[in-house]
């Protein structure tokens, strides 16, 4: 493997990586949010501090750290690496990514906030049957956070090969515990509250660094997007013209066609039904701010998008696909080599310290989705039969973080040379298949019933995750996760363009073979989900 | 927690059926519906058009517009501005016309306790 120090030693200016600058941006970047979780940490007493920081973020705040939170390693080193060497493919998961907040903020968002309380199992106990419509929530939601912190520990891993030239097994190990070490005790101290201040903090950074770049890519080309696609595509050692055009990656058979209709299916509807997502939208006092929040999202990750997409070029006209192919990292490596190609070791540094950022606010964001799914509705209303009391719930939600957050880090070190941006749109398919369907059904159905959401949730869920086992992506292929062996029994690496559909079908017909009907309920959660009559209020202090 | 009982705005014996049934609440149930059912049909139509096109007709999408520019990449622009334009049109949608009748209803029923 090429050192890191000698990555550009080919293009004549040989600039060194350096480790112990990247390192101190991102320990600065951890020192001063650390001070700012503890701070935050003071009013965190109840379950609704610890869960939805006390319902006190305002909507442009809540805009902020749900773009933090979206804006993950993969959308960020993947797709700038994706359009660099695959030119306008990279440039459709954005889209996917962006257009599925429309889902979001159309259908979910104010809704949610009006009847639920920290999860989507509050959601559809509302109407429900409880033990079993939360068991199956929850578990849906620590599958997709599975996936997800999988995908998120994985990046990590390329980006200290690269980052810090750290090479070999242990050291990468070590890196990876620690930055694991330090999401756990956001999550422990500062719960909702500090970990949504860090994201902010996070979000602020990253859309920072990311304008600075493009407006410094743009000044290269003379502010002319033309000119920059045309130095993209005469690199000798890209793809040239096909850099511009769809079908770089997914055009070469009917079946990698099919996948990739799969993939934008899995990617637009998969948002709305990401556990850590919808939680978001407790941590602000009432409905006009959960949609206030969603239109900040909005407008922050379209800009970051658009941004991407010049940074993805740039990276491809001014650093070249051999370098990143060839860096350590590969792919993933596209944006810091093209910051250190235009900003030098201080530019590379700051946004390192940013990558790590990315990652740990993701990571801690998703621990504590996934630790309150279980405090919440599984130990408090399905073991305890509610009967658990808020101390307690807390404490188990603590508890959970920890065993979460050690498996994280186990989970990231097996993981580490997996593709980033692929387990990240298993989790879309996932998501999009375990819980969307039931979501919309529960807010705009009223014929739906437990049978219906239990039917959706594990068929939904157990579709996706079979289909995935049997999928190209873990067997049967040279870049598969098990190379060696062959079981690929189902040709598209997405599962989602069967197990969504699937799932909106089950739903339907568990439902019919059911006759439980609860109009009673069903007219309470409705009004108050387009009122807000009742709905949980802000927590004062 | 049974939708959280405690505290439930009304009184736990409230009639939502009721409340569902009037014709204010229908009202606002309609202006929901009608406005956020057809945008949804357009933009998933969209994008899976968007989506298929790429897959399916890289060569279209290869034509020139202006210099490098070409129509797949003034397409995906388009999915941009279209959500751009459906969050600012869904923004301003709910704040004249849901919000009004939601808050006035919110506070009816929060009062008749």
């Amino acid at each position: 493997m090429t050192p890191a120090s000698l990555v550009l030693a080919d293009t004549g200016t040989i600039t060194e990586i350096n480790p112990v600058l990247n390192m101190s941006v991102f320990g600065l970047f951890v020192l001063v949010t650390l001070f700012i979780v503890f701070r935050a940490s003071r009013n965190t007493k109840t379950a609704a501090d610890y869960y939805a920081a006390g319902r006190s973020f305002s909507g442009p705040q809540n805009g902020f750290a749900i773009a933090g939170d979206y804006l993950s390693a993969a959308s960020f080193l993947g797709i700038c690496g994706a359009i660099a060497i695959n030119g306008y493919d990279g440039f459709l998961y954005s889209i996917g990514f962006l257009v599925a907040w429309l889902v979001a903020l159309l259908l979910v968002a104010e809704l949610l906030r009006n009847t639920g309380k920290f999860t989507m199992g509050d959601v559809l106990a509302f109407r429900m049957r409880q033990r079993p419509v939360r068991a199956a929530a929850a578990i849906a939601t620590l599958a997709v956070s599975f996936f997800y912190l999988l995908a998120q520990m994985a990046g990590g891993g390329s980006l200290v090969n690269l980052l810090l030239g750290i090479e070999g097994d242990v050291g990468q190990n070590v890196v990876i515990a620690v930055v694991g070490v330090v999401m756990i005790v956001y999550v422990l101290i500062g719960g909702m509250k500090g970990t949504t201040w860090v994201q902010i903090i996070k979000a602020g950074l990253l859309i920072g660094g990311v304008l600075v770049m493009t407006v410094w890519v743009l000044a290269l080309h003379g502010f002319n997007l033309s000119e920059l696609l045309a130095d993209a595509a005469s690199r000798p050692d890209g793809k040239g013209e096909a850099l511009l055009a769809p079908g770089a990656q997914y055009g070469e058979t009917w079946l990698t066609k099919l996948d990739f209709v799969s993939l934008g299916i899995a990617l637009v509807l998969g948002t709305a039904g990401l556990p850590h997502v919808l939680m978001r939208f407790y941590t602000v006092p009432t409905a006009k701010e959960a949609r206030r929040s969603v239109v900040w999202a909005i407008a922050l990750i379209g800009l970051f998008y658009l941004f991407t997409l010049v940074l993805g070029y740039g990276a491809g006209a001014l650093v070249g696909a051999d370098e990143i192919n060839n860096a350590p990292g590969g792919v993933n490596s596209a944006a810091p080599l093209l910051a250190l190609a235009l900003g030098g070791p201080l530019l590379l540094g700051f946004i390192a310290a940013v990558a790590f950022a990315t990652i740990l606010a993701v990571v801690a964001g998703l621990t504590i989705t996934a630790s309150a799914s279980f405090a919440h509705d599984v130990y408090v209303n399905v073991l305890r039969r509610g009967a658990g009391n808020q101390v307690n719930e807390v404490k188990v939600a603590r508890i959970t973080a920890l065993v979460i957050g050690a498996l994280a880090i186990a989970g990231g070190i097996l993981a580490k040379d997996q593709n980033v941006a692929f387990l990240v749109a298993l989790a879309f398919a996932v998501a999009a298949s375990a819980n969307l369907p039931t979501i919309l059904y529960t807010l705009f159905w009223r014929r739906f019933n437990t049978n219906g959401a239990l039917w959706s949730m594990y068929g939904g869920l157990g579709t996706a995750l079979v289909l995935i086992v049997f999928s190209p992506a873990v067997s049967g292929s040279e870049t598969a996760m098990i190379p060696g062996a062959d079981f690929a029994l189902f040709p598209l690496s997405n599962p989602g363009l069967v197990s969504i559909p699937l799932s909106f079908l089950l739903g339907w017909v568990g439902t019919m073979l059911s006759s439980e009907r609860n109009p009673k309920k069903q007219a309470e959660m409705e009004v108050r989900s387009l009122t807000g009559v009742g709905a949980e209020k802000a927590v004062a202090h | 927690m049974s939708a959280s009982d405690d505290d439930v705005g009304g009184a736990p014996e409230r009639d939502w059926e009721e409340v569902q049934s009037g014709p204010e609440f229908t009202e606002l149930r309609r202006r929901l519906r009608v406005f956020v059912f057809p945008l949804t049909a357009f933009f998933i139509v969209w994008y899976l058009l968007y989506v298929l096109m790429a897959t399916y007709a890289p060569a279209f999408m290869a034509t020139p517009v202006f210099g490098n520019v070409n129509v797949g990449l003034v397409f995906g622009l388009l999915q941009f501005v279209t959500t751009f334009v459906i969050t600012g049109l869904y923004a301003r949608y709910a704040n004249r016309r849901l919000d009004p009748i939601a808050d006035k209803l919110r506070h009816e029923l929060e009062e008749t306790k």
